[in-house]
């Protein structure tokens, strides 16, 4: 375990050395938040919603926009980039098999989602007293399992991906769609309902949804966590079949 | 001597290419053994089969009598292997990446010590992407030492370096050997071959050619050698014509030209010294392994 320790440790010291990366994965969400915290009418309770404000809504989107920045537009690109450049074949030869350095990079990109999604309950509570998730617990396991998720289709697109480009240009194309199910333009609870049902079987329309359960003092819904455990499952598995080494 | 690789009919087969067709020979301990040909002769795949990255689909291999494959867990921690063409992460620091691989091993060099050795000692803090090719290569051989490996693979070790690198890695191999370390070389340099190997075998579209030392495969060659020079004083023709060694003797002006096999050399200025003639400006041509790998394989190296 000693060396997946090294790794990880390596991980984050590369990954605290790209000013890009830091930006989006560990900044961006917080600052997110005090952006549109700062528009008054966000801050008012809308009856469109039940009453919330749409600042209240937008934690929970930026915490799924962390993880979604960083298993989508981080981890592909780097591990399909380690192939390219033969940092995993040039692994191989040492007693540590390759499959710990993707670990490692995942548990990196974790630590990183943990500490951004901190920052983000401590900025939406401290400036816009955004109240922390009622339901503790079944935030952080609704948290876990999104995060999950969507590492499983990070490290499947970075098993396929030809190249660190073409890892990152897959990433960002599901990006998009991602996001838009989890509210990010516009919040699920303001979207047509049938948009609303497809977004349900996404990893992040599924993942909002129990992170918002949890936040305004629910469990989550067995139907979302379901859905989260067969992503994790599905992508992981083929992943791990589908992983070229070199 | 102890034998730690011995490798019989190693064969390897990618979807439609023979990459290794049929390769043996077996590397003694302490020797520096290398693997000579051209581009694309199978010599990357054979040392893969080796070290326990790629796995063989025919033949027998056993590494330190271990199975390289199959074993490979055993033996990572016993080989070092330096791969051409890979690279590290662009902001790793050159000191990060040394300590990072030596915690991978049971019983590491002083990662230190190792880049002090290679003259890496003053760039522990650049990042990787920063190195010169040079530097990396270093590197690269730093990486495959640091865990004080009893065999060491290193493949194509000078490729992409200038001449003055090139003289200063060889220095260092012979170092890495002095202290114990088996070395299988992987070149297409000639030159490399016969300044560091004790043997070598000569490996030609996935067959080896010859196994034997670098002066014992130029020797099986019935090469030409030629000597120039000029003589002190009027010379006859047939002074030298007349030798068994001797094929002919041309001029180029006041140049003498000899063409011959066998001790050509001793016969030449034997006669000479003899007759009280001075060779002044002596030349000679010897055969060369490039000759040998012609002979053997009916083309030069570089097609």
């Amino acid at each position: 375990m000693n060396a997946l320790y090294k790794l990880t440790r390596a991980e984050l010291r590369l990954f605290l050395r790209e000013p890009v990366g830091v930006f989006f994965g560990f900044a961006f969400p917080a600052i997110l938040v005090v952006i549109l915290g700062s528009i008054p009418s966000f801050r008012e309770p809308d009856k469109d919603i039940g009453g919330l404000r749409v600042i209240d809504l937008y934690v929970t989107i930026s915490v799924a926009l962390t993880l979604a920045m960083l298993a989508l537009q981080v981890t592909p690109a780097v591990l399909a980039g380690y192939r390219e450049r033969g940092v995993l074949r040039r692994l191989s030869t040492t007693p540590v098999h390759p499959a710990k350095l993707l670990a490692a990079q995942l548990a990196s990109s974790l630590l990183t989602a943990l500490v951004a999604v901190a920052l983000v309950l401590a900025v939406a509570r401290l400036a816009f007293h955004v109240p922390l998730p009622g339901q503790f617990a079944g935030f952080v396991i609704a948290f876990l399992l999104s995060a999950a998720a969507l590492f499983a289709v990070g490290l499947f697109v970075a098993a396929v991906a030809p190249s660190g480009k073409a890892g990152n240009t897959i990433g960002v194309v599901l990006f998009f769609p991602v996001m838009f199910f989890a509210g990010l333009w516009v919040p699920r609870e303001a979207m047509p309902a049938a948009l609303n049902r497809v977004g349900d079987f996404t990893p992040l329309g599924a993942g909002e949804q129990a992170l918002h359960d949890a936040a305004t003092g629910a469990w989550p819904h067995a139907g979302q966590l379901v859905v989260l455990a067969a992503y994790v499952v599905a992508f992981g598995l083929a992943a791990a079949r589908l992983f070229k080494w070199e | 001597m102890e034998t730690v690789i011995e490798c019989d009919h190693l064969r390897k087969v990618y979807r439609d290419t023979v990459a290794v067709d049929d390769v043996s020979f077996t590397v003694q301990r302490g020797e520096i053994f290398g693997i000579l040909g051209p581009n694309g002769a199978g010599k990357t795949t054979t040392v893969e089969c080796v070290g326990g990255i790629r796995r063989p689909d025919g033949g027998r291999l056993r590494v330190l009598g271990l199975d390289p494959w199959h074993d490979r867990s055993a033996l990572r921690q016993r080989v070092g292997v330096q791969l051409q063409e890979s690279q590290l992460q662009d902001k790793l620091r050159l000191g990060e990446a040394l300590e990072l691989f030596s915690s991978f091993y049971r019983r590491p060099a002083d990662w230190r010590e190792l880049a002090d050795v290679l003259g890496l000692a003053d760039k522990l803090g650049t990042p990787f992407g920063k190195l010169s090719g040079g530097q990396k290569q270093r590197l690269s051989i730093a990486l495959a030492l640091v865990g004080n490996p009893e065999i060491a693979i290193l493949d194509e070790l000078t490729t992409g370096l200038d001449p003055q690198a090139r003289r200063d890695t060889w220095d260092l191999i012979e170092q890495v050997r002095a202290r114990g370390v088996t070395i299988v070389l992987v070149t297409h340099f000639m030159e490399e071959a016969e300044r560091l190997c004790d043997r070598l075998a000569l490996i030609d579209s996935g067959r080896v050619v010859a196994t034997d030392t670098p002066a014992g495969l130029v020797s099986r060659v019935e090469a030409e050698q030629r000597i120039r020079f000029r003589p002190s004083v009027e010379l006859d023709d047939r002074l030298l014509t007349g030798l068994p060694e001797v094929q002919a003797v041309t001029r180029h002006g006041a140049t003498v030209v000899v063409t011959g096999t066998g001790n050509l050399l001793h016969a030449v200025t034997s006669v000479l010294a003899r007759n009280q003639i001075v060779a002044m400006e002596l030349r000679v041509d010897q055969a060369s392994l490039d000759d040998a790998f012609v002979a053997l394989t009916g083309r030069p190296m570089d097609n």
